[in-house]
Parts: C-alpha cells; structure tokens; sequence
C-alpha cells in the first residue's frame, strides 16, 4: 500500500484552442490533506475533472488508486469511481424536496448494496457530520453550511480512499466554511485522502501541502 | 454494478414525482389515446354481444314473405295457397300469417277519419308469437276464443301512439266502425317494424267485420337452423308460382348483421382516430423527457459523480418514459372501461370489454413510452459529467 493513490504525468488538456492544463505531473500519497490554489481560470477544476475521472485528459496519464485509467471502459470508470472517489462540489448538488437521509443515501445507489444497508450507512454518516438531528429535513429546510455537510455525507458514504473538494467553502460564510473545512480535516485524520480545491489562499497555507496553479501549470 | 429493479423504478418514480403537472399532462395525452380505443373496442365488443344474445333469442331462421310493388301499386296480396304451400315445404317448421285490412283505428268513436296514426289494422293468425317470436308486456296474445270476438293486441308503438297503456275488457278503442277491447300489448321490436305499428284482430272477426279477403300480406316461417338457405330462395316461387318476382323474401337476421357491419366501419374509423391520438400522445411524452433532460443537467452530473455508468442514466430515463406512458396507459384503460360501462348501461347492454384490448391498450403504451424515451435517454446517457455539472 505504499502506491500513491493519485499519480498525474504530463497530463495536459485542451478545449479547442484554451488550453486548460499543461503538462502537468502530479502525486497525492495516501492520506494525504491536499489544497489546490490559484487564481480564478488556472484550471483548477479541470485538474479536479481530470484526477477525478469525470473528463479524460487530451495527452498523459493518471493512475487511480493503482489503476491506468486511460484504459478502462466507461463501465469501469465508473465502478471505480463509485468506489474510490467522494465529490463534494461548491453548488452541493442536492435534490431538491428530499429527505437528507435519501440524498445521503443516494451516494451508495451504484454501489450494488441493497437499499436498506445504503439506509442505514446513510444514517451513520449524517450523524458523523453532526446531522443526526436533520435525517428528514429536506434540502431547502437546511442552512448552507448543513446542505454543504450533507453533501459530504453523500461524498464519504462507503469510505471512499479519496475525497475531492471543489471550492467546498466557497458558497459559505466563514464560520460555515470553518465547520465544513473541521469536517474535511476530521476526515483526513480517519485515513482518507483529501484535495480540497480552493482560490483562498488562507485556507490553503492553513493545510499540510497546498499545490499552486497558475494558467493551467503548477 | 447493476441497479435492482425496484431501485430503478424508485429512481424514475422520484423523478417524475419532481414535476407531477407536467407528467400529468403527458400521462393524459397516452390516456385519451387508450381511452379511445379501448372504449372503441368495448363498445363494438358490447355491441357484438347485446347483437348474439338478439340473435340466439330472435333466431337466424325466421324467414319472412310478402308481396313485392306491383305495377298497380295498390293492395298488393299473396294467394290465399300461399300458406298452405309453404308449411308443406320441405325444411320448414312452422307459418304464421298477417293479413293487412282497411280497417282504421282511433282511441275513440269522435275522433275525424283522417286521424289514424298511421297504424294498419291486420288479421293475425293465433299461432304468430310461436313463430316471429313476439312477446306482449301486457295482458296476452290472441287465442281461439279472442279471435272470434272483438278484441285487439297493439304493437308498442301503436299503443303509444293511442295511448293505451292498460289492457283489459275495458280498454275500448274505436275500430273499423265498432269497439274492440284490448286484450295485448306487445313488447317493442326494432327488427319488424310491421308489428310495432300494427293493431291485430283475429282472422275470422276480420272476416267477418272489417271485409277482410282473407288472403296474407305477410307470412312467417321458420326454417329448420340447416335449411334457411335451401328454403330461402325457394320461397318466391312457392308462395306465388304464377309470379315468383312479385315476392319479396327476407331474413330478419340479416338486418342485425348488416348493422353489426356498419357499425365496424365506423369503429375502425374510431380505432384510427384513437391512434393518431395515441401517436400524439407519444410526441408528447418526448417532449417532456426531452426537456427533462436538458432540465436535469445538473442531477445526471451528480450520478455520474456518484459512479452511475452511461448505461444506468440512459435506463433511468427510459424507465421514466416508460412509467410515465404506463400511467397514462393504465388511466386510459381504466378511463376505456369507464366509457364502455356507461355507453353499455345507457343502451342497457351487459359490459364487455375484452382482456386482449386492455393487455393491448398497455402494451401500447409501453412500446411507446420505449419509443419516446428512447432519444431523451441516448441524448442524457451521452452527456458528458463535467459539462453536465458545469450548467446550474
Ligand atoms: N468545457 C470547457 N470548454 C472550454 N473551455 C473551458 C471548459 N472548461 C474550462 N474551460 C477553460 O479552461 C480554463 C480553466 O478553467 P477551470 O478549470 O474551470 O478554472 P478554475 O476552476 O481554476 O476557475 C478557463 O480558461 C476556462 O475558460
Ligand atoms: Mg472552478
């Protein structure tokens, strides 16, 4: 288990004539409390996109928790995503009109576990981001900062190895986004690697390593 | 990873519960369409049965002769053999006979001539409900001793039209110059209108009171069930050899048929009619999976975050397309019965829709919301995670 579970090299990406990331290498360790900071535009979120399997870079290669992931299929992308990565995004994402405890839920629904297990490892994670108060508040009920811990809810059911992070604070006050980055550093310390992405330069010099990105080079 | 059944229909039940006005309207547009056909089809099949149940009660081998137009035009008349001729017939059963008179009726004796009501007064042979299958509502038909005296049976609608609802030695009505007592009324019959407009004296007191010649103007006779198309064409030339073409040979039955004819055409017109509803409905269905797509950008991002594969997103939306034209289609069967029910109550038909109708009317419905779905479903499955995420 030495392998990185993040390793980028020279992974660039072009969109027609922008080119968003270039050339870039990159390796996260195991356990690792990750930031990625820059500027509005550097390309960061497509470095998140990219590591996270949800764009495929124009040249280079990652290796996913110890798979190329230049030659899965579809398929199997997905099942590895579904299995290694947790998302958390700046816009939550959550459904709207439904229970948090279904929202949280959903994050198992392409697991292959059985509804009631998906329940019920739904429940734990609420209360371990301190909503086990909230389990049938729907999403417009919830404050911001609660809807961004729902989402991480969603994002850690099934203890994915990798968390990822895109701007998980910047939707939030600062005492919303203090709770939130607690949650994420709290998670970290349970042995799960964590990029959070960010433009805030404070929340990144406040974390172990922080990655600097600037027109899409790092 | 594969998704359960009941996670997949879950799925699309959540999402079309997310905008139920818009998933009602298109759910509607499948159900009229199925309502339509399966209303259609309940109704002809309604129909079809109230015609068997006619038939088998009426009887297919009622065979009825009476003379044709003659040149003349007036008074045209049978031989007085006629009768005689037929019931030796080989394959016939039974004959009856009606004879038409001059006489006129009026309820009362003060009443002017000219008001008759267009009822014709007719001889009628004891033995004519044995053979054309008539029934009274009230009191009885006429019988040996009835036939003597001055007594009548009104068809249905001649009672009506005298307003005589009640029979009895009573009820006089004003009769060829005297009064008659009526004795019978007889239930309505749509298949020989002769009878509903027909007041009937027996045979011998028109002989004797009203000038009555004593020949036919119509006979009944059944034939046996295996016989009526041999006896059928044989019937002119029997009844009246020396001019056979001045007979004019019918088969009740046949009218109920060409009804039930008549009445296909028009429910294959229907039948069209409700698919080109059908069809509508299914560009309806589209539309809104389509826009639902666009719509759900966002959520198709998020599942493909959450490690749903292209696969399970075109499912998801397929199976929306498919529940949503179920619904419809099980309204519309539901609405389909609801209309055949109501129709059938109305004629006072026994209900009958039949099973392959409904199990088509879903089976529809599911080809069409695969049909509709299916672009929607290929449109999100192709989406890419990113760009579907990067719209909110
Ligand atoms: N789908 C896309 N099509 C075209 N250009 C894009 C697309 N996504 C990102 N870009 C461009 O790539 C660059 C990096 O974007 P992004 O990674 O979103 O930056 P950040 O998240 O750091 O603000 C920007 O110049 C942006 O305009
Ligand atoms: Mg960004």
């Amino acid at each position: 288990m030495t392998e990185p579970i993040v390793e980028m090299a020279g992974v660039s990406k072009r969109y027609g004539d922008v080119t968003a990331l270039h050339d870039v290498d990159l390796r996260i360790e195991r356990g690792e409390l990750l930031a990625v900071v820059g500027p509005s535009g550097s390309g960061k979120s497509t470095l998140l996109n990219i590591m996270g399997t949800l764009d495929r870079p124009t040249s280079g290669t990652l290796r996913l928790d110890g798979f190329d992931v230049g030659a899965l299929t579809d398929r199997a992308v997905s099942a590895l995503r579904a299995r290694t990565i947790g998302f958390v995004f700046q816009q939550f994402h959550l459904a709207r009109g439904v229970p948090a405890l279904d929202v949280v839920a959903d994050g198992l629904l392409y697991s292959g576990q059985p509804r009631g297990y998906r329940r019920s490892a739904a429940e734990a994670a609420l209360r371990r981001v301190g909503l086990g108060h909230r389990l049938t508040h729907r999403s417009h009920q919830l404050s911001g900062g609660e809807q961004q811990r729902v989402a991480i809810a969603r994002a850690v059911l099934g203890d994915p190895p990798l968390l990822m992070a895109d701007e998980p604070t910047g939707n939030l006050d600062s005492q919303a986004g203090g709770v939130v980055m607690d949650l994420l550093r709290e998670l970290c310390a349970g042995g799960t690697t964590v990029v959070i992405i960010t433009h805030d330069r404070d929340i990144a010099a406040a974390l172990p390593r922080a990655v600097r990105i600037r027109d899409g080079r790092i | 990873m594969r998704l359960s059944l009941t996670d997949v229909v879950r799925v699309a039940g959540f999402g079309l519960r997310s905008r139920p006005l818009r998933v009602f309207l298109s759910a509607l547009g499948i159900a009229i369409g199925i309502a339509a056909m399966v209303g259609v089809v309940g109704i002809s099949a309604s129909s079809t049965a109230e015609l068997d149940r006619r038939l088998s009660a009426f009887g297919t081998n009622l065979l009825t002769v009476a003379p044709g137009q003659s040149i003349g035009g007036v008074n045209a008349r049978l031989p007085d053999t006629a009768i005689g001729m037929i019931a030796a017939m080989p394959g016939v059963e039974r004959v009856s006979a009606l004879g038409r008179t001059e006489a006129k009726v009026y309820r009362n004796d003060h009443l002017p001539p000219e008001q008759t009501g267009g009822i014709t007064v007719f001889a009628a042979r004891t033995d004519l409900p044995a053979v054309a299958g008539t029934r009274v509502t009230s009191g009885a038909w006429l019988n040996e001793a009835t036939a003597n005296f001055p007594a009548v049976v009104l068809g249905a609608a001649a009672a009506d039209r005298l307003a005589v609802v009640r029979t009895g030695p009573g009820e006089l009505v004003w009769l060829g110059g005297r009064w008659f007592a009526v004795v019978g009324i007889l239930a309505a019959n749509d298949l020989i209108t002769d009878l509903d407009y027909g007041a009937f004296v027996g045979w011998p007191v028109a002989a004797a009171e009203l000038a009555f010649d004593g020949r036919p103007t119509t006979i009944y006779a059944r034939a046996r069930e295996n016989a009526v198309t041999s006896v059928q064409p044989l019937l002119g030339a029997t009844a009246n050899p020396e001019d056979p073409g001045e007979v004019d040979v019918s088969r009740p039955s046949d009218i109920l048929a060409a009804r039930q004819e008549t009445s296909k055409t028009l429910g294959a017109l229907l039948l069209g009619l409700g698919a080109v509803a059908l069809l509508v409905g299914g560009v309806g269905v589209a539309n809104t999976m389509v826009i639902s797509v666009l719509e759900r950008r966002s959520e198709i991002g998020l599942r493909r975050a959450l490690g749903a594969t292209r696969g399970q997103i075109r499912t998801q939306f397929l199976s929306e397309a498919l529940l949503l034209s179920l619904f419809g289609g099980a309204g519309g069967v539901v609405a389909g019965i609801g209309v055949t029910a109501v129709f059938a109550t109305v004629q006072s038909w026994t209900t009958v829709v039949p099973l392959w109708a409904m199990a088509g009317g879903l089976a529809a419905t599911v080809v069409i919301g695969g049909i509709s779905g299916f672009y929607p479903a290929l449109r999100a499955a192709r989406m890419s995670p990113t760009e579907a995420l990067a719209t909110t």
